[in-house]
């Protein structure tokens, strides 16, 4: 399912954004925002002069009083938008979540077991606790655990993924979600949740930003910007006794107008990150949701960016599930045909993923033109756990393929013995960290077939780059230590746990934290629980338990291991966003002072026009310039505030060197063509 | 500037170069609190116990600052006392009566503050009691106690998960014992050796060759003239400060005081490297306080050495050659002409020393403003002893948290992260001082009493006033002498700027170190923004500029630049 691409300006978005914009104009929206909220006060002051002025008691001529005074209106509008716009798409892509919660009706059990009598209740009437039913083509009416039955549920309204799951009491596979059907047979099902608070209800409310609450990063930085515009307060407060002083000593002029003031104000306060500082953080979980994740809070989006350590499940995530063959390593005595063959004709019937490998491996080594003869009188021996063989009997052919002791044990049995060299083989193969996986025929032990655990491709360059950006990828798994020490050095992870248990896991996760690390995860057993709980960042499979889910501040609907890579990157580039835009805000400022400081004296100070670098045309299109462009900026960078700045994986100096000449330089030199053209404009259409 | 000017800045910095690491070994086992062993340890541990204090015992921030707090208000009220009843009290040669309350308050609050800055004129108002016992006394405590605020802070990034940011006596004691007087015991014996004068005698009475009976003061002063640059006050025995004979006598004793003013600040900057175990950090910090004050420096000299245009046009010679230092002469002592006077306007102002060998307020409008502005950047370039390090470290996060989001992390400097309260903090010490400034500039252009002093109404009435508020808050302590301050209502204002300036900005460095302190330190990988190269320091340089410049350009722009500008136009 794909939620990923929705274009920056669809017009079915910008619709309700634009009301929206206008609705978000009462003071209590404008409150949340400290700097947005200085330029709302100041427009309806900015208003009240121009009514004045409009009657005929103004400071300045009323149509620059007007105009200044329409494009402050502007400036906040622009942000009401930016934020609008951001809410819109993360509604858009939560109304998609919002088809699950059609079940109206639930058949609540009155004791806790299949066949008890049931009545028909709604499905906001259960508690937590409540058992209910749950027959073929029904919805599941809560998040709950499966206490009894099996069945298949189709959870591709979650997950996108269409092939239904197995669900059933006890174990991994216990957990179900409310919304998804079950397919066939039926499931008793005990409610872990309340209404309205169901895994889908949170994920629809903080999708929607109803629940957003501002990240520790996001206070921090309003804070600064609070911080910088009581500086910029007291810069242009100060310069009314300034200005009356100046008119005083120097005979001239007429002391500087509130009009000029609050133009100058609003330049120089941060309104452009101000602006646009809420739609970056919920733009960045919607990007999260766009990569099918679910985040419970804002917080942990942000943490993700901090990772210092990737704890990674080998298995799905390093290598493929599946092991291939890769060699057929003859015993002496025995041609690699003769094992080929004798390993093909065993695994014939073997439907695993490397049985199938092996008649693959074979036919290629046989070269055996798809004529998969299957004897006629074969009959096939199925693998057991007791005997941990497989094999197939033809004729008086016995031929079993197991592991190493396994295999001992039928040929010591049948009176044959293992050899010394095939012994050293097994070993050989195990250092690779590979399986071994021995053959024999009778009491003959015919050789080694290596099973490889296939690395995935790309995955090397993938660490390689998160160990760039500083990050130290450690590969758990429950092989032995060769083993996985063999896949360890073969993917390029920079550590691994062998012989993993939930313990050790969570013992890694501690000791990583007590060096101060921040380390992210991920899981999906009830037994990972208690390491996700301790992980900073810990992404729950949706396929996984509830325990996991509910332990984790993720969830992957995609349950897909490499993901976790994808949530570093997303929340990177929420913080590199707020960053970059809070340096290019400030750096603006620079050209906004050229602008204003000679316009604002020019009555008393004539000679303050040396300061006039851009050439304006004149204090009152220096100063609507100035104060235009500071609105306009806010819509140009909506788009970089919802996609975030661009993300590459390169250390932090090499980053910080691009983005401060970028939005540092860049955020310098900006304004002052942009000024200097709107000010041409302005003179062009003889509006000054 | 002539080459000779650039020789000096060079030489100056060389030296001053060679200074930082022995100072920074020096100072480094004061600021962790141990004094190696031995007789050494011994003494202080029995003198700390004698005064009632354990050393080793530390202090949460909160009990730090209350204790730094009351130890500074006794020590204003003591001052202040001691200047009212001088009069009666012995060392007092010339007989010199009670100081008027208001000019007493000043005084007190001034020296305790750091800030040195001078209502009065010594010679004629201060016995020699109250110069030894009260002022010079306040001269090594109040640089003492920037010291440990330092200290605290560098602690604050070097320790982890603690709430013990060190103890406030015992870091007073020992850097008033084993630094401060030491090197001002040096510094006063050099200051003799060149002509400096240091008795007790009343003063000598002459005829002048005019034939009028003059008479000239004598004191103590060379004593108090190392501490007065070592400790950064800037409080000069004499109304003439450095530019008197008798506190400043040679072009030796002028290059060691500017060098007295940067050696301690330079050298924290190193302490500061040595106790979060990179000494590249440290170094990154000096070199942002340098690349500023070179520019600085070269800026006065260049302004000061252009002259004034008006007088050109007057066919008057101002271009320097072998018979004259040539340049805008007005208010320059001959004997250190333009090189040394604006080097040491430069160095004074950068640091918040504020002694001035040459008149400030006689400096051409943009060499005026240079000074002006080193202060209003909140004295961070080098700055005062210890303040001049907290107040640039404070400045260092910002820049951390602003550029550190750029990486893509949350900011993190030194393996601590930067959040919510930390943030508060800086944001409150960057409020301080340009509320205290720009509010009580306008105060005063709006009161005809902050009008009255002015002596040359126009854009450069405004500038003096501005300097004041910029120099009392900034606790830099140097005047535009063009306004007389010496009056009720400057000396209430400016009192009220000092305090406010310096412990109002004390309370959240203090919050911050103690903050940091309690915080784990994250280790260090490619991922970390690297706060130690050239990168780094572009970006608090950057910082440090875009604060103090957006801040006060409208203000500037009104004194200052306009009063160059209509210099330059032949107003």
């Amino acid at each position: 399912m794909s939620r990923t691409t929705l274009p920056l300006f669809d017009p079915a978005l910008t619709r309700p954004a634009l009301v929206d914009s206008f609705r978000k104009l009462t003071p209590r929206a404008q409150v949340k925002n400290p700097v947005m909220f200085v330029v709302y006060a100041v427009s309806l002051v900015a208003t009240a002069l121009w009514i004045q002025a409009l009657v005929g008691h103004g400071e300045a001529p009323a149509w620059l009083i007007g105009t200044i005074a329409l494009w402050l209106w502007f400036t906040v509008l622009f942000a009401n938008f930016a934020e609008a716009l951001a809410e819109g798409r993360s509604k858009a892509q939560a109304e998609s979540l919002k088809g699950l919660k059609k079940t109206s009706y639930a058949k609540k059990l009155s004791e806790p077991r299949y066949g008890a009598p049931f009545k028909m209740v709604g499905a906001d009437e259960l508690r937590k606790g409540d058992v209910v039913v749950v027959q073929a083509n029904e919805v599941i009416p809560c998040d709950g655990e499966v206490i009894e039955g099996i069945a298949s549920v189709d959870e591709s309204a979650i997950t996108g993924e269409s092939a239904p799951v197995i669900r059933e009491s006890g174990g991994d596979f216990s957990s179900v979600t409310g919304g998804t059907r079950v397919l066939s047979d039926w499931i008793v099902v005990r409610a872990t949740v309340n209404p309205g608070e169901t895994f889908i209800d949170r994920m629809i409310a903080m999708v929607e930003g109803a629940k957003r609450r501002k990240t520790p990063n996001e206070i921090a930085l309003t804070i600064l910007l609070v911080g910088l515009t009581l500086v910029f307060l007291l810069a242009t407060v100060t310069l009314l006794p300034f200005s009356l002083y100046s008119v005083q000593v120097s005979h001239s002029g007429s002391p500087i107008g509130m009009t000029v003031l609050i133009a100058l104000l609003v330049c120089l306060i941060p309104t452009t990150i101000g602006g646009l500082l809420s739609a970056i953080g919920v733009a960045g979980m919607s990007r999260l949701m766009g990569a099918n994740v679910i985040a419970t809070s804002g917080r942990a989006v942000e943490a993700a960016g901090d990772i210092d350590v990737l704890l990674l499940d080998k298995t799905g995530t390093i290598t493929h599930g599946n092991r291939h063959a890769s060699s057929f390593l003859s015993a002496p005595g025995v041609t690699e045909a003769a094992l080929a063959d004798a390993a093909r004709l065993s695994s014939l019937a073997d439907e695993t993923p490397e049985g199938k490998s092996i008649v693959v491996l074979a036919h290629r080594l046989l070269t055996l033109e798809g004529k998969d003869s299957v004897p006629a009188d074969a009959t096939f021996v199925p693998f057991t756990a007791q005997s941990r063989m497989s094999g197939v009997n033809v004729g008086e052919r016995h031929i079993r393929k197991g592991a190493a002791d396994a295999i001992r044990r039928y040929v010591e049995a049948a009176g044959g013995e293992m050899p010394a060299s095939v012994n050293a083989q097994v070993d050989q193969v195990a250092t690779r960290g590979s399986t071994p996986l021995v053959v024999a025929e009778g009491s003959k032990v015919l050789g080694v077939v290596e099973l490889k655990d296939v690395v995935k491709a790309g995955i090397r360059e993938k660490f390689a780059q998160l160990r760039q950006m500083g990050i130290k990828t450690v590969m758990i798994t429950g092989d032995n230590r060769l083993t996985a020490a063999a896949i360890a050095a073969e993917a390029g992870v920079d550590d691994f746990l062998a012989e993993a248990t939930p313990e050790t896991k969570l013992a890694l996760i501690r000791q990583y934290q007590a060096e101060g690390r921040l380390v992210a995860m991920t899981g999906d057993g009830t037994n990972d629980a208690p390491a996700l709980a301790q992980a900073d960042v810990a992404v729950a499979m949706n396929s996984g338990t509830q325990a996991a889910k509910e332990a984790a501040n993720m969830v992957d609907l995609d349950s897909s291991p490499t993901k976790l890579i994808q949530v570093v990157e997303i929340g990177k580039q929420m913080l590199m966003t707020r960053g970059a835009l809070t340096t290019f805000s400030l750096a603006n400022d620079v050209a906004k002072y050229f602008a204003i400081i000679p316009a604002a004296f020019a009555a008393t100070y004539p000679q303050l026009e040396a300061l006039n670098v851009m050439g304006l045309t004149s204090p009152a299109s220096a100063l609507l310039s100035a104060v235009i462009f500071n609105a306009l900026i806010i819509v140009a960078l909506i788009p970089l505030a919802l996609k975030g700045v661009k993300y590459r994986a390169l250390g932090a100096g090499a980053l910080l060197r691009r983005n401060l000449l970028v939005y540092g330089l860049g955020g310098i030199l900006l304004p002052f063509v942009g000024i200097k053209l709107i000010d041409m404009i302005l003179t062009g259409m003889g509006l000054v | 500037m002539t080459s000779a000017s650039i020789l000096l800045l060079i030489v100056f910095l060389t030296v001053l170069g060679l200074t930082v690491r022995p100072m920074g070994a020096w100072m480094a086992p004061l600021a962790e609190g141990r004094l190696g062993s031995g007789a050494f340890a011994r003494f202080d541990n029995r003198l700390l116990r004698l005064l009632g204090v354990d050393g080793d015992a530390g202090m949460g921030w909160k009990q730090y600052t209350l204790a730094l707090i009351v130890f500074n208000a006794l020590g204003a009220l003591l001052l202040y006392g001691m200047q009212r009843l001088q009069g009666g009290l012995p060392f007092n040669p010339q007989h010199l009566g009670a100081v008027s309350a208001d000019s007493s308050f000043n005084t007190a609050v001034s020296f305790v503050a750091n800030t040195n800055w001078q209502g009065y004129s010594g010679e004629s108002t201060m016995s020699y009691l109250t110069q030894m016992m009260g002022l010079a006394v306040q001269n090594f405590l109040s640089a003492a106690t920037g010291i440990a605020v330092a200290f605290a802070l560098i602690r604050g990034f070097a320790r982890r998960e603690t709430a013990d940011v060190g103890n406030f006596w015992a870091d007073v004691t020992r850097i008033t014992l084993y630094l401060l007087l030491p090197m001002s015991f040096v510094m006063a014996l050099v200051l003799v050796s060149q002509g400096g004068l240091q008795n007790l005698s009343g003063y000598v009475s002459y005829t002048g060759f005019a034939g009028h009976a003059q008479s000239l003061a004598m004191g103590p002063v060379a004593s108090q003239e190392a501490i007065k640059m070592i400790g950064t006050n800037g409080g000069g025995f004499f109304n003439a400060n450095s530019a008197h004979p008798f506190e400043n006598p040679t072009a030796l004793t002028n290059f060691l005081q500017m060098l007295a003013i940067f050696i301690i600040p330079a050298g924290l900057c190193h302490v500061f490297g040595r106790l979060v175990k990179d000494t590249r950090q440290g170094w990154a910090i000096l070199a942002v306080m340098t690349l500023i004050f070179v520019v600085c420096a070269i800026g006065v000299g260049v302004f000061e050495q252009q002259g004034n245009p008006l007088f050109g046009k007057l066919g008057i010679d101002q271009l320097a050659s072998s018979l004259q230092a040539g340049g805008n002469m007005e208010g320059k002592e001959v004997r250190f002409g333009i090189s040394a006077s604006s080097l040491f306007a430069a160095v004074t102002t950068a640091a918040s020393c504020g002694a001035v060998n040459a008149m400030h307020d006689s400096f051409t409008a943009l060499g005026g403003m240079i000074p002006m502005w080193l202060m209003q950047l909140g004295e961070v370039i080098f700055g005062g002893v210890g303040s001049g390090l907290y107040g640039m470290l404070v400045l260092a996060v910002l820049a951390v948290f602003v550029a550190g989001l750029m990486v893509g992390r949350t900011p993190e400097y030194l393996g601590k992260k930067i959040e919510p309260y930390e943030m508060k903090m800086v944001a409150l010490a960057i409020l301080v001082t340009p509320t205290l400034v720009l509010l009580g500039t306008s105060v005063a252009v709006l009161m005809s009493a902050g009008q009255a002093g002015v002596a040359n109404p126009g854009p450069h009435g405004f500038s003096e006033i501005l300097y004041a508020f910029s120099s009392a808050a900034n606790n830099n302590g140097s005047a535009f002498a063009g306004l007389s301050a010496n009056t009720p209502f400057y000396n209430g204002m400016l009192a009220t700027a000092m305090w406010f300036g310096r412990f109002a900005m004390i309370v959240p460095v203090m919050a911050l170190a103690g903050g940091l302190a309690k915080k784990k330190i994250l280790p260090t990988s490619s991922g970390t923004m690297p706060t130690h190269d050239a990168l780094f320091v572009v970006l608090v340089i950057g910082t440090v500029l875009l604060v103090g410049a957006l801040t006060y350009i409208p203000a500037l722009a009104l004194g200052p630049i306009v009063e160059h500008l209509g210099l330059w136009a032949g107003h």
